[in-house]
């Protein structure tokens, strides 16, 4: 392993860290737009906290258990509190500039979660609940896949995070939505999007980002980070063109938020192979993506699972279908590490079901113990009035869109009036 | 022939709706507004500005009913309205002179029963 700093592989990487920041604000807008106006400020605050409570949690200790040696399932302590982390190379970046790029994923993966809860869950347990999933799931299986851990050693193929982000953040997102229950409205009265605008301006800020997702994963700017690159590109492409026409076939109409869904399907689904794929491959991947998160949202719309915004059926079977299909499709000739089934190499499908197995696995059921010890002492849920009212008011005690009708000043403490 | 103009909750209103239509209450206005009642004020604070929100949103429903139909339209918000908590809102109901229906020119009675309820459909 080289030991010196590239300076063009750091500039690449700061650039990279900076775009993957960006789309926690942009998963904001696009879950926001999705809600009712209500819920707007709530919604888009669970991504945006993220920023802080996940990011330093990560900072603290985070970052250590996940990229410090350790043992095969957990790192240890060496880098806690960003001790040891420093302006040497770590590949050829700096090592602090790896752990910024690292956060911005464990950001980004608690904030998804959120998709599944919106509308219903108290603030506080919220904030409590993605900050210790960060330390006690998120930090382990990013361990397990890129830090040196047994899966990664298994040769568990995972570009940018199919396994570790997507299918992590659905499973957890799968057993919220089925502790914290239904919204009272669900499946009585009509819950319809409040700013499909905003969803699509999320959805191509988050596209903008995911090159840094993808790209940046290649750690450096190599032949590899190109490759990520135009897989991020093409993927979503293929994605959007096959949902239009579902679209167009189901309801004679290609619609705005489909589209919008289609991008972020296609995102996910490139997203664990972004390297390893050749471009044509990777319109087929995110081609395949389609009709697999397309029929399971239609599936899980007639159910009442209320995982209000599709996390499980975008992320869930989106990184489910890119996982596998990085185990088929993955080139030798493009990528230098591993061939897919496709390719001569039938064995890593098996290892790539490994992986998508001990993830939703291990993030289910540690999910799940962290969710409820928390409702153990807090109430998780919005009262039902709470919920009338909306969560916005109720939470933060301010209106998306307030026009300031009957507002009367309240002077600050100590004013003179 | 009456007008009933109810303030209800928003929160509500898809219940009301849900009422009036198993009442058989067809062709109605609403309308978003903001009002005072006795309710708790609410507390909002943006950045150093905190303010005290006196005007809470509601909905105006506006139905015209022939004289038989006031008392199940009446009931059906009642009951679909209530939360039991300062703040569900009032119904009036008020004399009306004159309606006519725009698209036939049918005056007052025939006006205000709904398209297909004279022939039993509804």
């Amino acid at each position: 392993m080289p030991t010196t700093v590239s300076p063009s592989d750091t500039a690449w990487m700061l650039v990279a860290t900076a775009l993957v920041l960006v789309m926690t604000p942009a998963l904001g807008f696009f879950y926001g737009g999705m809600v009712r106006a209500k819920n707007a400020l709530n919604t888009m605050m669970m991504s945006y906290v993220a920023l802080g409570f996940v990011g330093i949690a990560w900072a603290l200790i985070g970052y250590s258990l996940a990229f410090a040696e350790g043992g095969g399932y957990l790192g240890d302590f060496r880098f806690a509190f960003l001790r040891n982390v420093g302006l040497d190379a770590k590949g050829t970046i700096p090592h602090i500039l790896f752990a910024s790029y690292q956060g911005t994923f464990a950001i980004i993966t608690a904030a998804l979660i959120s998709g599944a809860i919106v509308e219903r869950m108290r603030f506080g347990p919220y904030v409590t609940f993605i900050t210790l999933w960060c330390i006690g799931v998120y930090a382990p299986i990013a361990h397990w896949v890129w830090g040196g851990g047994w899966l990664g050693k298994l040769g568990a193929l995972d570009f940018a995070g199919g396994t570790v982000v997507h299918i992590n953040a659905a499973a957890a997102a799968l057993v919220g939505a089925i502790v914290l229950g239904r919204r009272k409205d669900y499946m009585r009265q009509a819950i319809i999007p409040q700013n499909v605008p905003f969803t699509l301006l999320g959805t191509g800020v988050l596209w903008l980002g995911w090159f840094g997702f993808n790209a940046g994963s290649a750690l450096g700017a190599s032949p590899v980070a190109a490759l990520a690159f135009g897989n991020t590109m093409f993927a979503p492409m293929a994605t959007l063109v096959v949902w239009s026409l579902l679209d167009l076939m189901r309801t004679g109409k290609t619609t705005a938020v489909g589209a919008a869904t289609a991008i972020v399907v296609g995102l996910v689904a490139i997203t664990p192979a972004a390297g390893f794929v050749s471009p044509l491959s990777s319109i087929v991947l995110g081609a395949i993506a389609a009709p697999a998160s397309y029929f399971a949202i239609l599936y899980r719309s007639t159910t009442r699972l209320d995982d209000s915004l599709d996390v499980v059926a975008a992320h869930g079977v989106g990184g489910t279908v890119g996982a596998l299909l990085t185990g088929i499709l993955a080139q030798k000739s493009w990528n230098g590490v591993a061939d897919g089934a496709l390719f001569g190499n039938p064995k890593q499908l098996g290892i790539q079901v490994a992986a998508i197995l001990a993830t939703i696995v291990y993030s289910t059921v540690a999910t799940y113990v962290i969710v409820k010890a928390i409702g153990f002492g807090f109430s998780l849920r919005a009262s039902a009035k709470e919920e009338g009212i909306g969560l916005d008011v109720t939470q933060h005690g301010e209106e998306a869109y307030s026009r300031g009708e009957g507002a009367i000043l309240v002077p600050a403490d100590g004013a003179q009036i | 022939m009456k007008l009933v103009v109810a303030i209800v909750r928003p929160e509500k209103l898809n219940d009301v709706l849900e009422a009036l239509y198993r009442a058989e209450v067809r062709g109605l206005t609403i309308s978003r507004v903001r009002g005072h009642g006795g309710e708790t004020e609410q507390v909002e604070t943006y950045r150093g500005t905190t303010v005290k929100v006196e005007l809470h949103d509601k909905v105006r429903v506006e139905i015209g009913v022939s004289d038989h139909f006031v008392q199940p339209t009446v009931k059906a918000i009642l009951s679909a309205g209530a939360t039991g908590e300062v703040g569900d809102g009032k119904i009036f109901v008020l004399p009306v002179e004159k309606v006519y229906r725009i698209r036939t020119g049918e005056e007052d009675r025939a006006a205000v029963t709904p398209i297909g309820a004279e022939e039993g459909v509804s």
